[in-house]
């Protein structure tokens, strides 16, 4: 760890927001205030992200996630229920085993992963690095990302877009087109 | 008179700013950051906050739903377009690559054929995107509430 | 061991986000707040993902120096003199890429593969969340409840044919 970095306590500040924040979602049975919490969670990560370097997926997550996925999930609150009923005691301690199990695996996982920060781990060495190296020759972007994105991997990108549209079409076919006119096209039907 | 007057004065400047601020993430992206996704919901956002604000029958008026499931289709169709017009523009003899923008102009010095491709296909995504979050909006705002409001 | 796990202190705060997306999803039983525990869950790999692509003292993928300037200049340049020789356009790219290899030597940054992957798995994470509150709507609308507890006693009576 860099002892002379200020910005690691603005880390520190970050990831104890988003635990508070996470456990009040658990401790919450409201769903209006679990929504926005989600919101508030999914602001933090982003704040999170632009001092890990990734403005273009702080930017994303601050539109999308803060955005647009609290304004779907209070929608659907709306059309479903207020509130959510108390975890039975079996319930809540068959998941405290299972996320005891999951987590002691994650934590005996940690020594073989990356040392966060460093420029030479297996991580950052290879495919990432070349794109840096490669984009002012070949695609002359100044965005990286954008050039990993649209160019070097368009091909993903396309099957993202494909996946997206393909979202909306099953919303689509569940929910109708949202013409505000099921009322009258259920009396033609009745 | 409406119970939401500063609401409504407020997002009526706010909503041109938003469009505008989307377009530039747009087309700024190539620069910082942004690109499609971003820009797409972030246009989206923008209807959003008039159905909101104006009601779902003032948005259905502004853009109809069936703008936003061509849009969505269009954006898909555009992104694929490049790849196959790519497929065709390469001259005789070199691989034919899908999605290789290098194809679209001879220009291969100042990359010029990749800024294209860039721009085609971050407009693609653009559509789709800010479509697809506007019809997945309609679907879940046409529903009816079978929840009275008193259980709040 | 303690060096160990302070030099990745990051994983520790999002092994236990995760684990608390987890939680919720098994422990409550009401579908809209289910997945509200996966998208924690989700938002914490995302953290995972980006924290791994952080290089100390690095700076956002972004190429922001002369080379950019030096683009625009480029972009003037074709303008005023529409016809150039392919050798010029050459020399000229050839002398952007070393301005900007140059550059690219002292700054440092961050590794920009990861960030491409979670920028297209946020939307869609949006997308499939979207799918997934249909479905719940769809729920509601049939059984008149979001419990699961409830709409498996609905879909036992339902087979068994008694009231209860």
């Amino acid at each position: 760890m860099m002892d002379n970095d200020l910005t690691q306590y603005l880390d520190y500040a970050l990831i104890a927001m988003l635990l508070a924040v996470g456990f009040a979602i658990v401790r919450l049975r409201n769903l209006f205030a679990v929504v926005m919490l989600t919101g508030v969670y999914s602001l933090l990560s982003a704040a999170w992200f632009v001092s890990l370097d990734a403005v273009d997926v702080a930017f994303t997550e601050a539109a999308v996630g803060a955005g647009i996925s609290t304004v779907l999930m209070l929608g659907a609150m709306l059309l479903t229920a207020r509130e959510s009923e108390p975890a039975g005691q079996k319930r809540h301690w068959a998941a405290l085993a299972v996320v005891a199990a999951a987590g002691a695996a994650l934590f005996f996982a940690i020594p073989d992963m990356p040392v966060y920060g460093d420029p030479n781990s297996p991580a950052n060495a290879y495919v990432g690095m070349d794109y840096m190296d490669r984009t002012p020759n070949e695609i002359g972007v100044p965005n990286v990302v954008t050039a990993v994105l649209a160019s070097y991997r368009g091909y993903d990108t396309f099957g993202e877009t494909v996946v997206i549209f393909t979202a909306a079409l099953g919303v689509m076919l569940l929910l109708g087109f949202g013409t505000g006119r099921r009322e009258d096209e259920e009396e033609d039907e009745a | 008179m409406s119970p939401h007057l500063i609401l409504r004065v407020v997002s009526k400047l706010l909503i041109p700013m938003i469009v505008v601020f989307g377009f530039y993430v747009q087309f700024h992206g190539d620069f910082g950051p942004g690109g499609g996704f971003q820009a797409g919901v972030i246009v989206a956002a923008a209807v959003i906050l008039y159905a909101l604000i104006f009601g779902m029958e003032e948005a259905r008026k502004a853009i109809p739903p069936v703008v936003a499931r061509i849009g969505a289709a269009t954006g898909v169709l555009l992104y694929a377009g490049v790849g196959v017009a790519t497929l065709f523009m390469n001259g005789a003899g070199e691989p034919l690559n899908f999605l290789d923008y290098d194809a679209l102009h001879p220009d291969q010095g100042h990359h010029t054929g990749q800024h294209y491709g860039i721009l085609l296909v971050e407009l693609g995504v653009l559509c789709t995107v800010a479509s697809v979050m506007l019809a997945i909006f309609y679907a879940f705002a046409g529903r009816v509430p079978d929840i009275r409001d008193e259980d709040w | 061991m303690l060096d160990i796990l302070i030099e990745r202190f990051n994983y520790i705060p999002i092994i236990i986000l995760m684990m608390t997306g987890l939680y919720v999803i098994i422990a409550t039983g009401n579908l809209v707040k289910r997945l509200v525990g996966l998208s924690l869950f989700q938002t914490s790999v995302f953290l995972l993902y980006i924290t791994i692509g952080k290089v100390f003292g690095g700076q956002p993928p972004i190429l922001v120096d002369s080379g950019h300037g030096e683009d625009a200049g480029h972009g003037a340049e074709t303008a005023a003199h529409g016809a150039e020789t392919a050798a010029g356009y050459g020399a000229d790219a050839a002398h952007y890429a070393a301005d900007t290899a140059h550059y690219a030597a002292e700054a440092v940054y961050s590794n920009p593969l990861p960030h491409v992957l979670i920028l297209t798995a946020i939307v869609v994470g949006v997308a499939t969340l979207a799918v997934g509150l249909a479905l719940v709507v769809r729920i509601r609308e049939s059984y008149g409840t979001i419990e699961d507890d409830a709409l498996n006693a609905a879909d036992y009576s339902l087979e068994t044919g008694s009231s209860e």
